[in-house]
């Protein structure tokens, strides 16, 4: 195989492995596979309206997604993009109700704003004892998750409640005038463009600048890198504050362009599945598109497997389950053909 | 937040109940396209429920409805299960309205209709929304949007004279999700049923914090059961995981939102269930006759949209006589619960001697007390 073509060919194999295998899964649950491969392909790219349809599920899934890939480039396995989303979320609709009466472009820069800096924030304080209390970033994390599904329930329930959201505890409305628009006549919202163009901005900034050098240089190996002279702290807080700067900026969307209010909802498992998402896109932040657009549209066509096979909704976690572990699996193909040939990714 | 803006929104919110006491009764839908008594092929109606279609609950309860409605010939019924209320619930009904060809859809979640029908049902116009929650306000919602819900405390109410008479310790469990007026109304409903039959009863409450918790909500279970209760009761999607410890740990439990008694052959005792295979007939009989949708619809026990689920073995005689006695009252509309005076539990009087609140009282629709004799606060 020629080492040029590798990084696309070996996962474009997993990906059709997994394909064979979730044929055979569906076949044994008492469906017709090629019946079931066309209705995916129905629900999730068969039609421009499919389209929509899966882009707008991407949308938070890309934001969610980098807040795993960029900690990942330095060795740190972070889990902690649902705390992040959540507090986007929360943070976000809090600024929205204070700017009530501003500008729309000066309620929703606010509200980004203070997103980026909430999610940046928690995902840098895991970065933060990490680096100088050597606590486990992917453990501290998780618990951040907990501690901040919590404290977004105790707040929409008790004191930020919105009286009127009598059977359903939210915050105050941001406003509708206030509430992100959609993409031309389409119905993606314009999520969708955050996050493309988070991780276009995110691989420029590791391909083409020294500052991606250097976090390479760190997750290569930190002793190193200290030794000939790089900020090996500030880089770590750094690259972690923008990984939860992008998760909490999911939760922002969520707010301005789908619910215009924070409550429970905002813990939806995005910020899970992005972990799935950045690992099978190898933490690649151009990656992450494509695979965020697989990811978006197994989820899309998952409604057609339901409704017209009878399969019921675990049936696309099992084929996403199937393409992660394949794909990680891959790896391992990687690793040796780097190591025969030289080649580093 | 100012007090000022505090003030006005709760104005709005009173305009909002008050709209929703006059005109939500009467107004009817009109101007659809739907004409299925004549249409040679079938009409196509999409149920969409946010847990699991077998969860012995919220979501089965709704599941057993569409496949009653399933079995009318001229209907095609699709479900999707698991179906969060986030953007993915906008995308399923329009998949449904796109994909599938449905005409009339059923979200059947509350968190679903606003923002997210609320946002689709105006996008097409031709199709009907029946929304499980009976939130419409004719001022200020679509047309093409209704909603229908029931008055489930009345079969608590039930639950909890069974509970009273069958209890020993006098000390009963209710697992709740959070703090809302339509859980808090069951728990008061419970309590003061049970209180009715034995002045000393209590019932200690835990919220869990949210629909679907499974693990704590068995937590909460063997909590109080080493407390010392030997009934339980809760309010959360699926009672699935309540039942069944209460069963394994031999004491009583009464069911909700469908029928658990298979979960517990020993200790079930009885159970407020839904019964909306009920209101989906009526909804689909007015469709094929080509009749105007009301907007909202909703009612108990005398309008067969909710049912006691069987007794268990356990009940004694003496239980169910008076169960069905208070049954025979909802029945013929003549029980008022909240009738003066009543004491929340920190010792207000919250319906002073002589004042009653009929069940569609819209006043009890935002109730935020526990009634005296609960233990727990609406803090959480």
């Amino acid at each position: 195989m020629p080492i040029a073509l590798a990084p696309f060919l070996i996962p474009l194999s997993a990906l059709l492995l997994s394909s064979v295998l979730f044929g055979a899964f569906v076949w044994m649950a008492g469906a017709t596979p090629s019946d079931v491969y066309q209705s995916i392909y129905r629900g999730a790219f068969g039609t421009w309206y499919s389209w929509q349809n899966t882009l707008t599920r991407a949308a938070p899934l890309m934001l969610t997604a980098l807040c795993t890939a960029l900690p990942a480039r330095l060795g740190l396995v972070v889990i902690g993009g649902e705390g992040a989303v959540v507090i986007g979320g929360l943070v976000a609709a809090l600024a929205g109700i204070a700017l009530l009466d501003a500008h729309p472009m000066v309620a929703l820069v606010g509200m980004a704003l203070a997103s980026i800096i909430a999610g940046g924030a928690l995902i840098g304080l895991v970065g933060w004892l990490r680096q100088a209390r050597n606590v486990n970033e992917t453990i501290s994390s998780l618990l951040f998750n907990y501690i901040c599904i919590a404290i977004l329930n105790f707040l929409v329930v008790g004191p930020l409640r919105d009286p009127e959201t009598l059977n359903k505890p939210s915050t105050h409305h941001i406003g509708e005038t206030h509430m992100l628009g959609y993409l031309g006549d389409s119905s993606i919202h314009m999520g969708f463009a955050f996050g493309l163009i988070a991780c276009l901005i995110l691989w420029i900034l590791y391909k083409h600048t020294t500052f991606g050098f250097a976090v390479d240089m760190v997750g290569g190996n930190a002793r190193a890198a200290r030794l000939s002279g790089l900020p090996v702290r500030k880089i770590m807080l750094l690259v972690t504050f923008m990984g939860g700067a992008a998760a909490g900026l999911a939760g922002m969307i969520e707010v301005a362009a789908v619910h215009g209010r924070a409550n429970a909802s905002l813990n939806a498992g995005y910020g899970y599945e992005g972990i799935l998402i950045a690992f099978a896109a190898r933490h690649h932040p151009l990656a992450i598109v494509p695979m965020a657009i697989l990811f978006g549209g197994i989820r899309a066509a998952s409604d057609l497997l339901q409704r017209n096979h009878d399969l019921p909704d675990a049936t696309s976690l099992v084929l996403q389950g199937i393409i992660f572990v394949l794909v990680l699996a891959s790896e391992a193909i990687y690793a040796r053909m780097a190591a025969k040939s030289g080649y580093k990714s | 937040m100012s007090h000022l803006k505090h003030f006005q929104f709760n104005a709005k919110r009173r305009q909002v109940l008050k709209g929703l006491a006059g005109a939500g009764l009467t107004t009817v839908m009109g101007g659809f396209g739907i004409k299925a008594a004549q249409a040679a092929g079938k009409v196509t109606m999409g149920f969409i429920y946010v847990g699991p279609r077998d969860d012995f609950g919220y979501n089965q309860a709704h599941y057993e409805g569409k496949s009653a409605l399933a079995k009318q010939s001229w209907i095609k019924a699709v479900d999707q299960e698991n179906v969060p209320e986030t953007i993915e619930v906008q995308k399923v009904m329009e998949g449904m309205i796109n994909l599938d060809g449905a005409q009339v859809l059923f979200p059947t979640s509350f968190g679903y209709f606003d923002p997210h029908i609320l946002k689709v049902a105006p996008k097409y116009p031709n199709v009907m929304f029946l929304h499980c929650g009976g939130l419409y306000d004719a001022k200020k919602h679509p047309k093409n949007v209704g909603s229908y819900f029931g008055y489930i405390d009345e079969p608590v109410y039930v639950s909890g004279i069974v509970a009273g008479h069958m209890s020993k310790t006098g000390k009963l469990g209710y697992i709740a999700a959070m703090p809302i007026p339509q859980v808090l109304r069951n728990i008061n409903n419970f309590t003061m049923a049970a209180r009715s039959v034995n002045p000393k009863i209590t019932v200690q409450v835990v919220f869990t914090g949210g629909w679907s918790n499974p693990v704590k909500e068995a937590e909460a279970a063997n909590s109080l059961i080493d407390q010392g209760i030997d009934v339980l009761t809760c309010h959360v999607d699926s009672p699935k995981v309540v039942v069944e410890t209460a069963e394994k740990r031999g004491i009583y439990s009464c069911g909700y939102h469908a029928n658990q008694a298979k979960l517990a052959p020993k200790g079930f005792l009885t159970g407020a269930e839904w019964n909306w295979s009920k209101v989906y007939l009526d909804y689909a009989k007015m469709i094929a006759g080509g009749e105007k949708i009301p907007n909202l619809i909703r009612g108990g026990f005398k309008e067969g949209i909710v049912k006691s689920s069987p007794y268990g073995k356990a009940v004694s005689a003496k239980a169910k006589a008076h169960a069905d006695k208070v049954r025979a009252q909802f029945m013929a509309g003549d029980f008022v619960v909240y009738k003066g005076p009543i004491k929340d539990n920190t010792g207000k009087t919250v319906v002073p001697q002589g004042k009653a609140y009929g069940q569609t009282d819209i006043w009890l629709e935002s109730m935020d007390w526990l009634v005296e004799g609960v233990i727990g606060s609406t803090k959480g």
